[in-house]
């Protein structure tokens, strides 16, 4: 029974990085970019959710909306401001550039909101659910995350496949020169693109926060990073790699700290991450790069 | 129509178009024709906003174009169909075609040139549902023309149609540009296949090195002894 505990509390950390990792592989598909200061737009959402709901008072539903808002203009903003200059720069111009933003977020946030910890209100829920005569025990917020990451990957999913919007995106991560003969406007995909990406950041802010409830301006770098793995662990560009590298890495996490050791973990979590790229370069469900002559 | 005047385009400090000029009459075939690296397929992005000009200018029914985003000028009214047919391999037929008329928010006209597309390319209809990269190179060159049909263009820029077409299938293609040209389309095309697009054509451009070296209609260039010297094999 604590086997089914720790799996299914590894399920919903996944769901987390999968929701994360979403942004990750998204931008990268479309604008062949990694945007590292994903991790810190998680932050800002964090930050604006507890705004939200301690210093102003506002219910739940208002600060999950707030914190989307927010932090899907940051990110239309940021791509506008430091990405889009760059658009013809080498992809090492836009890594630099992409981790600079991620230090101008952090330090602003130091700045703004102070470097001290901040413990993040219960927002949400904190009751749970007991089976088995009180025998397995899952928080209701474990249930939210994973049901909230599941219908964000139908939902995305849809989103790509059936809407003008989504095969446009399609479109363009295929050939952007092409896309662009179809009279797409790679700009404003890209935008799309970004905008979507910092929403789900904002809830997968508010879900990471009301698990681990704690508020810092470096709080977004680790699971950014782990998200990060997880889209490159599953195939970066792939909505269902995302998905699978963020549940399988939240359950390895999990496991790992649960029945080996909690030092270690994170260390294993890369040490799988490397085997699996030696062995799939492409990750597990990402395509082969057509290489053009 | 067209009016392309004294276009340069460079690759940082290389010149690919050094200065030409040429014009695309109304509901004509125009054809550039031209040998590997002469610059066609660069004249071609740069009219449909791929690829910026240095300098010159490229009109549409006398307004300027030059410096108009690709997505405007699709609008415009100028469809490409790309060299190496470069469909969306990950999408379907239909889904292809349908973001051909991207620009467009007609329902009705977009479902009546669908209809159209597909009695051009019957073999089109016959695959709508399948993946356009399971496609054979023949039926993804028709896919390329169909989608860029669907924008409803006023002229038509058909990169390289022939290329790596069996003789057959190049007729074949090439009747088809004949039919979209009488359903009221002016066609800009570029080729190497010299000896099929002169036949088709109300007028050709011989292109060399980033330069017009000749003009003058298809039947003209066609008995041409230098043009059968240097691509007509003789």
């Amino acid at each position: 029974m604590t086997f089914l505990t720790y799996l299914i509390s590894g399920l919903a950390l996944g769901s987390v990085y999968a929701i994360i990792a979403l942004g990750y592989t998204m931008v990268y598909g479309i604008a062949k970019m990694l945007n590292f200061a994903h991790g810190d737009i998680i932050m800002v959402g964090g930050y604006a959710a507890f705004f939200a709901f301690s210093k102003f008072g506002m219910p739940a539903p208002v600060c999950i909306l707030a914190a989307i808002i927010i932090c899907t203009i940051l990110g239309v903003i940021i791509e506008r401001l430091a990405y889009k200059p760059l658009r013809q720069a080498s992809s090492l111009s836009v890594l630099i550039t992409a981790i600079g933003v991620s230090y101008f977020l952090q330090n602003g946030a130091q700045l703004l909101f102070g470097s001290d910890t901040k413990i993040f209100p219960v927002m949400l829920t904190d009751g749970s659910l007991k089976l088995f005569g009180g025998q397995l025990v899952i928080s209701y917020l474990t249930l939210i995350t994973i049901a909230t990451c599941l219908l964000i990957m139908v939902g995305l999913t849809l989103f790509i496949n059936k809407t003008k919007i989504g095969k446009a995106m399609r479109a363009c991560a295929e050939d952007k020169g092409a896309a662009q003969l179809m009279g797409i406007n790679i700009d404003t995909t890209i935008s799309i693109t970004f905008a979507i990406g910092s929403g789900l950041a904002a809830i997968a802010a508010i879900l990471l926060c009301s698990t681990y409830p704690s508020l810092s301006p470096t709080l977004g770098s680790m699971p950014g990073i782990k998200a990060f793995t997880a889209a490159v662990f599953g195939g970066i560009g792939s909505i269902p790699g995302a998905l699978l590298g963020g549940l399988l890495l939240g359950v390895i996490e999990n496991l790992t700290k649960a029945y080996i050791s909690t030092q270690l973990s994170d260390a294993i979590v890369f040490t799988v991450l490397i085997v699996v790229l030696l062995i799939k370069p492409t990750g597990l469900l990402g395509k082969k790069e057509n290489v053009k002559v | 129509m067209l009016k392309v005047n004294d276009l340069k385009v460079r690759y940082g400090v290389i010149e690919a178009i050094k200065g030409i000029s040429f014009e695309v009459d109304d509901s004509k075939i125009v054809t550039l024709i031209g040998a590997n690296g002469a610059g066609k397929t660069t004249t071609m992005h740069t009219i449909s906003g791929l690829i910026k000009a240095a300098s010159g200018s490229i009109e549409l029914d006398g307004k300027d174009i030059t410096k108009l985003p690709a997505h405007k000028i699709v609008e415009l009214g100028i469809a490409q169909c790309p060299e190496r047919r470069r469909v969306f391999a990950e999408q379907s037929v239909e889904d292809n075609l349908i973001l051909g008329a991207y620009t467009r928010k007609d329902k009705e006209g977009i479902a009546a040139d669908l209809k159209n597309v597909y009695s051009l390319f019957p073999r089109l209809e016959e695959r709508k549902k399948q993946l356009a990269g399971t496609l054979s190179g023949g039926e993804q060159q028709m896919l390329a023309m169909g989608r860029a049909l669907m924008a409803k263009p006023k002229i038509m820029l058909l990169d390289e149609p022939s290329m790596g077409l069996s003789p057959l299938l190049v007729r074949e293609i090439f009747d088809i540009i004949r039919d979209i040209n009488s359903q009221g389309v002016t066609i800009l095309l570029v080729e190497q296949n010299a000896k099929m697009a002169l036949s088709i054509a109300d007028r050709a451009y011989v292109i060399e090195t980033g330069k017009i070296v000749m003009s003058g209609t298809g039947q003209e260039l066609l008995n041409s002894e230098d043009i059968k010297k240097a691509y007509l094999g003789g």
